[in-house]
């Protein structure tokens, strides 16, 4: 995973509410393998409808953005990671809302993508600010937990743990394996506990 | 583990706690792995590292997401890959599959309870956001993304923050008519759709305790659409009677010990909670959604709301949005509002209670619409139609098919044409879910039998009369 540590790009204002993760990927492109890229994908039927906030994605204006401005709830509803996918493929690299979806937001923070929580007030003056509608530079330092916009700042919030493990670029797998004795001494304290946790053979 | 007392959140967190870092992160044992074809991605990573599957015995394949309804003899080549993908994945890691012809088939949060594989104080997960289904047997069971799936396949284990806990009281008792679906969507209208948001969820209180392991699965099915980590029953006799017998489920000594048990994991009396919302069970009454979130729901009695009476911008606007996709006017009664067709199935009511209560209201009537009924199994089918119930949705003109998520994804080609307005009993009103552009009004199987025979969305109390449920 690619460490993140400083964004610096334009950034799309997607001025809605839960925005669920059916919505960022409809269930019809789940069949295709991730190697042919997911970012075509993102927000498909909302982006095709020209007067629609999601058609921003395609406007000259906002081209290489790597932030993405919403409400609240985004990325609530199914599990689908192919909703981050399309993201991450499109290019996103921070999502800023005042709440995520539990699941989204894990699994953002697995294909390093930051899930940053800003206040709701926060949220409104960045999907309202001139210099971010005209598609002017926006600054965010992970270490700090800072969002620049011109002279403005704003602080956001970010799990620790995920924090970390971003700045980093961590996988968690390797670190489990390292824990592989404390796993097997549990397996044979637990077998004792609760010997019928397994499935019964038939 | 100290002496304090615990809720049964903590209880099952404790006993599966392998370790906890310096950063609070718990390395949590997972005791069942429930995967679908979708966990093609997952399979894919384990592939990409070389890895094993670390528990193939704990983790079992359920064909369900793109599974066709009718005409599994001449499936659609796309379709098929899918479901072709998974046999090839589960055969090469050793897992049990409940595949396309196989018995148990069915949607994977409907046939793995009924085959005694959830168990109460187990940690169980899947790919899948509507795995809160199984804390009805007071499991601690939730979804995860692919990135996890890869995780639990390689190492039966993953990194989790301990949640915060909340308690859902529901008091007193439901009035004739109200089921579960009722509850859960008048606890998600009142907190929102991200209300549980970092929480656990126990549903507790007297209305809790009177439903069946049915209504229980379906109440916790929804903890999800509240932005809930999980929701869960603490068991009870009504559990135990239930899981006695089934394929899976522990025999003999062996489950006499596990009642005991069970019986232990009870919140403690004083635990704390940290946040407790209590609802009058008595006040709920058949609710529908009007919008396309499920926290834009009211009881069928109501009217479309009023944008400009929201004082919240965002759900102001969230709500104007709404009507728009929905093709709905502010202060129209919800019993006015006409439907195109009717679904009746999905991991939130597609088992044998939910076929009885649609088939009450429908029996010797006819439906002005079209509808699909998909029962939640292979095995709901069948018992099903030993009871009748296949000829009753036959004779009022609905198509009776075969299991799978269906209508409610839309994955497997069950589709509602764009613009088409459809009561349905799933779980997610959101834009497109039922097919792009489709209109969706979720309520509970009566109330969707009910607007099947009138055309409208409809109070199904009244059609209920001088019948059982």
């Amino acid at each position: 995973m690619t460490p993140l540590t400083l964004v610096e790009s334009r950034a799309i204002p997607l001025p809605l509410a839960n925005v669920d993760t059916d919505q960022l990927i409809p269930a019809r492109f789940m069949k295709r393998p991730r190697s042919e890229g997911y970012g075509p994908f993102l927000l498909h039927d909302l982006r095709a409808e020209p007067a629609s906030e999601a058609a921003r994605l395609d406007h000259p204006t906002f081209a290489g953005a790597q932030i993405l401005i919403t409400r609240r709830n985004f990325g609530s509803g199914s599990s689908r990671e192919a909703a981050v996918y399309a993201l991450a493929d499109f290019g996103f690299r921070c999502i800023l809302a005042p709440s995520f979806g539990d699941i989204f937001a894990s699994n953002a923070v697995k294909n390093g993508v930051l899930p940053a929580i800003i206040a709701e007030a926060d949220a409104e003056a960045l999907l309202n600010n001139e210099t971010v509608r005209s598609g002017g530079a926006v600054h965010i330092d992970l270490a700090q937990q800072i969002i620049r916009v011109g002279n403005h700042t704003i602080g956001f919030e970010i799990e620790p743990v995920w924090k970390t493990q971003l700045l980093n670029g961590w996988d968690d797998i390797d670190m489990t394996r390292s824990y592989s004795g404390a796993i097997a001494d549990f397996v044979a304290r637990d077998a004792q506990a609760r010997p019928w946790a397994a499935p019964s053979r038939r | 583990m100290s002496s304090a007392p615990r809720t049964i959140i903590d209880k099952i967190w404790d006993a599966h706690a392998i370790a906890t870092r310096e950063d609070g992160q718990t390395l949590l044992f997972i005791d069942r792995h429930l995967l679908h074809e979708g966990s093609f991605h997952a399979f894919d990573q384990v592939r990409k590292r070389g890895a094993q599957l670390a528990r193939p015995d704990l983790t079992f394949g359920v064909a369900d997401h793109y599974v066709p309804t009718r005409n599994r003899t001449a499936i659609a080549p796309e379709i098929r890959r899918m479901v072709d993908q998974l046999v090839d994945n589960t055969t090469a890691h050793g897992i049990t599959l409940f595949g396309l012809d196989d018995p148990r088939q069915g949607i994977v949060h409907v046939t793995v309870p009924a085959q005694g594989l959830t168990l109460p104080g187990l940690t169980i997960v899947c790919g899948d956001s509507h795995t809160s289904t199984h804390g009805a047997f007071g499991a601690y069971a939730f979804g995860i993304g692919a990135s996890e799936v890869a995780h639990v396949m390689m190492t039966q284990t993953l990194w989790q923050k301990r949640p915060k806990r909340m308690r859902v009281r529901v008091d007193g008792a439901l009035p004739p008519g109200s089921t579960a679906k009722d509850i859960a969507l008048s606890f998600i209208a009142q907190v929102g759709a991200d209300g549980a948001r970092g929480h656990a969820i126990e549903y507790a209180g007297s209305v809790v305790r009177a439903l069946s392991m049915e209504g229980r699965l379906t109440l916790c099915n929804l903890s999800i659409e509240s932005g809930g980590r999980l929701g869960l029953v603490a068991p009870d006799e009504t559990t135990f009677a239930f899981l006695k017998g089934r394929p899976f489920a522990p025999k003999g000594e062996a489950f006499e010990r596990a009642v005991a048990d069970w019986r232990a994991l009870a919140s403690d009396d004083d635990a704390l909670f940290d946040r407790e919302i209590v609802i009058d069970g008595s006040e709920i009454a058949p609710v529908v959604t009007w919008g396309v979130s499920p926290e834009q729901a009211l009881p069928i009695t109501a009217a479309v709301p009023d944008p400009d009476r929201i004082d919240d911008v965002s759900r102001a606007e969230a709500a104007r949005d709404a009507l728009t996709y929905m093709g709905l006017s502010p202060g129209m009664k919800l019993s006015d509002i006409r439907i195109d067709r009717v679904f009746i199935g999905s991991c939130t009511n597609s088992r044998i209670e939910d076929l009885r209560a649609a088939a009450a209201i429908l029996a010797g009537r006819h439906a002005v619409v079209p509808g699909l009924v998909s029962p939640g199994s292979a095995a709901v089918k069948k018992q099903a139609e030993e009871e009748g119930l296949d000829h009753i949705f036959r004779a009022a003109g609905l198509e009776w098919v075969d299991s799978g998520c269906s209508m409610c994804v839309g994955m497997n080609g069950d589709l509602v044409p764009p613009g088409e307005r459809c009561a349905s009993t799933t779980n997610r009103n959101f834009k497109g879910r039922q097919g792009q552009g489709a209109r969706t009004h979720l309520m509970s199987p009566a109330m969707v039998a009910a607007a099947a025979i009138t055309g409208r969305l409809t109070d199904m109390r009244p059609l209920l009369e001088g019948r059982t449920p």
